[in-house]
C-alpha cells in the first residue's frame, strides 16, 4: 500500500524538517516546494500540517468569489497593493478551472497581480479545480494553513465559486467578498441559489461602466429584503462599487474588509471559523483517502465486475463486495503496517 | 472496461509548467498557442502574461513550483533576459527548474544560450509535439533526480521580509 500514514507522526524527516525551518525564515522556495507537497494527504503532507499548525497567527482568510468575467483577479491585484501599503503580508490563493477531459489546465489569473511577483510580503499560487473528489478543497485548506504559519496576516482565495469544492473553500474564509459587475444584474437572480447567498460584503465592480447603478440598486434592493448576504447577527452584508482598473473604491473595500475582521474578532466568530475550517480539512483529507481505497477495490475487481454486470447480477451485489474489498483493504492498513515496507497506522484507529 | 476505475493510483502530480514572456515584446500568440498545447497534453499552465520582467518570472516559478520555465522571446533580446532570469532563479535556490526558450533565435545563438544554462531551444518550425515531449521528459528527469527539497532549499538566498 503506498497510503503510508506513519505511526509516529511527530516524526518529519530531515529533509522536510529544513524545508519547514527554511520557509519559517521567509524563503519563498521552500514555502513554494510545501504547498507542492501539501497538495496531496498523504504521510509528507500530514506531518507537515502536523508540524505547522503550533505556528499559526490567526491570518484573516478572504474569500473573493463571484461571476467568470466580473474582474476577479484584477480586483485581487489592487487588495494586495492596498493591504502591502497597510503593511500586511499577502498571500493568494488562486483557483482556475481544469479540463474535465484532459485534466490539464491553463491558469491565467496570477497574470492579473503579476505587479507584485518581486515582492518578498507577498506569495501568490495558482491551484487547478482538478476535478476530482474534494481534491481542491484539501489542497486549498492546507494551503491556508501553511501561509498562516509562515506569517503572512491576509490570505486571499479567489474561485469561480461555483461547484461544491469551491463552496467548501468559501466557508472556510473568515470573510467572503462576493464580485458582480454592471449589466450582471438579471443573474443576479439565478446565482441567489449559490455564492449570492453566502457574502459579507458585496462589490459592483466596473463601477466606471454606464449600468453600473442600475446593478448596485438592484443589489442594494435584494440586500434590503434580506434575500441575499450571508446570516451573521451583528453584521448587515455591505454592498460597494469599485473600478479596479481605474483604482477606485479599493481604499473603501479594504476598509470594510478590516472592519469585518474587527467585528469577527470581537464577537469571536474567528476563532469559531478557524476551528470550522480546520475540521472541514480533517473530514475531507479522510474522505480523499477512503476514496483511494474505493479507487482500488473496483481496481482489483475490475473483471468480477464486468462479468457480474454482464451476467446480469443484481447492482446491490456488485456494490456489497466491493464495498467490503475497500473496508478490508482501508482496516488492513489502519490496523497496523503489517505490509512490510510501507507501514500504514492511521493514528487513533491502532 | 476501461470507464471502470482504474487500479493503477496514477494519482502523480500533474506536470506544471510556466509559460512567459519577458522584457518589450508583445506578441503572445506563439506563446499562448503553446500553453494551450501544453494544457490539452494534460499540464497544468500558468501564463503570467506579456512584458514581464526576468525577476517577476522568476519569483513566479518559485512561488509556483513549476517542474519547468518555457520562454517565448521575439524581441531578439534573449541574451541579457535569459542571463538574467537564469541569475535570478539560481538567488532563489532554483537552478534545478529548467528553462527552455522558443521564438526567434538565430541558429548560432543556441549554443551560447545553452551553455548559459537554457536547457533546449525551440526554433520557428518545431512542432507542438516535439516542444510538449522535450518538456515532460525535461518535468520527469527533475522529478526522478528525486528529493532534493531541501538541498534546493538550503542554498536559497532570497529571503522575504
Amino acid at each position: 500500500m503506498q497510503l503510508a500514514i506513519n505511526r509516529v507522526m511527530g516524526v518529519l524527516s530531515p529533509s522536510v524538517a529544513t524545508l519547514i525551518e527554511e520557509a519559517r525564515r521567509g524563503s519563498i522556495r521552500a514555502i513554494g516546494r510545501i504547498l507542492t507537497l501539501l497538495e496531496e494527504p498523504d504521510q509528507t503532507s500530514l506531518s507537515i500540517l502536523q508540524h505547522i499548525y503550533r505556528y499559526s497567527r490567526g491570518a484573516q482568510v478572504i474569500g473573493v468569489t463571484g461571476i467568470p468575467g466580473a474582474g476577479k483577479s484584477t480586483l485581487v491585484g489592487k487588495i494586495i497593493g492596498e493591504f502591502r501599503r497597510r503593511g500586511y503580508r499577502v498571500a493568494v490563493v488562486a483557483i482556475d478551472p481544469s479540463s474535465p477531459l484532459t485534466r490539464g489546465s491553463l491558469m491565467g489569473d496570477r497574470l492579473r497581480m503579476q505587479e507584485h511577483a518581486t515582492d518578498p510580503g507577498v506569495f501568490i499560487r495558482s491551484l487547478p479545480t482538478r476535478g476530482l473528489k474534494g481534491g481542491l478543497s484539501v489542497a486549498a485548506l492546507a494551503a491556508i494553513e501553511a501561509f498562516d504559519a509562515f506569517g503572512y496576516d491576509k490570505i486571499i482565495v479567489e474561485t469561480v465559486g461555483v461547484g461544491q469544492s469551491e463552496v467548501d473553500v468559501m466557508h472556510a474564509a473568515h470573510t467572503i467578498v462576493v464580485v458582480t459587475m454592471p449589466g450582471a444584474g438579471d443573474d443576479i437572480q439565478a446565482l441567489k441559489a449559490g455564492v449570492m447567498e453566502i457574502g459579507d460584503i458585496y462589490v459592483v465592480n466596473k463601477s466606471d461602466k454606464p449600468e453600473a447603478r442600475q446593478t448596485y440598486e438592484y443589489l442594494s434592493f435584494a440586500l434590503e429584503k434580506e434575500e441575499v448576504g450571508r446570516e451573521a447577527p451583528g453584521w448587515t452584508p455591505r454592498l460597494l462599487k469599485t473600478s479596479a482598473v481605474m483604482g477606485q473604491g479599493i481604499k473603501e473595500l479594504v476598509d470594510t474588509i478590516e472592519e469585518h475582521h474587527r467585528f469577527i474578532h470581537k464577537t469571536g466568530l474567528a476563532a469559531k471559523k478557524v476551528v470550522e475550517r480546520r475540521a472541514l480539512l480533517a473530514k475531507l483529507i479522510v474522505e480523499s483517502i477512503i476514496a483511494r481505497y474505493v479507487d482500488e477495490a473496483f481496481g482489483g475487481l475490475v473483471e468480477r465486475i464486468v462479468k457480474a454486470i454482464e451476467g446480469n447480477e443484481p447492482l446491490p451485489n456488485i456494490v456489497m463486495e466491493a464495498l467490503r474489498e475497500a473496508a478490508k483493504r482501508l482496516y488492513e492498513d489502519v490496523r497496523s503496517g503489517t505490509d512490510g515496507g510501507s507501514k500504514a497506522n492511521i493514528p487513533g484507529c491502532s | 472496461m476501461s470507464s471502470l476505475p482504474s487500479s493503477s493510483r496514477g494519482r502523480g502530480r500533474r506536470i506544471k509548467v510556466l509559460v512567459a514572456k519577458m522584457g518589450l515584446d508583445g506578441h503572445d500568440r506563439g506563446a499562448k498557442v503553446v500553453a494551450r498545447a501544453l494544457r490539452d497534453a494534460g499540464f497544468e499552465v500558468i501564463y503570467t502574461g506579456l512584458r514581464q520582467t526576468p525577476e517577476q518570472v522568476a519569483y513566479a516559478a518559485v512561488q509556483e513550483d513549476v517542474d519547468v520555465v518555457g520562454v517565448s522571446l521575439l524581441s531578439g533580446a534573449h541574451f541579457p533576459l535569459m542571463r538574467r532570469l537564469i541569475a535570478k532563479l539560481k538567488e532563489l535556490g532554483a537552478e534545478d527548474i529548467p528553462v527552455v526558450l522558443g521564438g526567434t533565435i538565430p541558429v548560432i545563438d543556441v549554443e551560447p544560450l545553452k551553455k548559459m544554462g537554457v536547457r533546449e531551444v525551440f526554433l520557428p518550425g518545431t512542432s507542438l509535439k516535439e516542444i510538449i515531449e522535450t518538456i515532460r521528459r525535461l518535468a520527469e528527469e527533475r522529478r526522478a533526480r528525486g528529493e532534493t527539497l531541501a538541498v534546493s532549499a538550503s542554498r536559497e538566498r532570497g529571503q522575504g521580509d
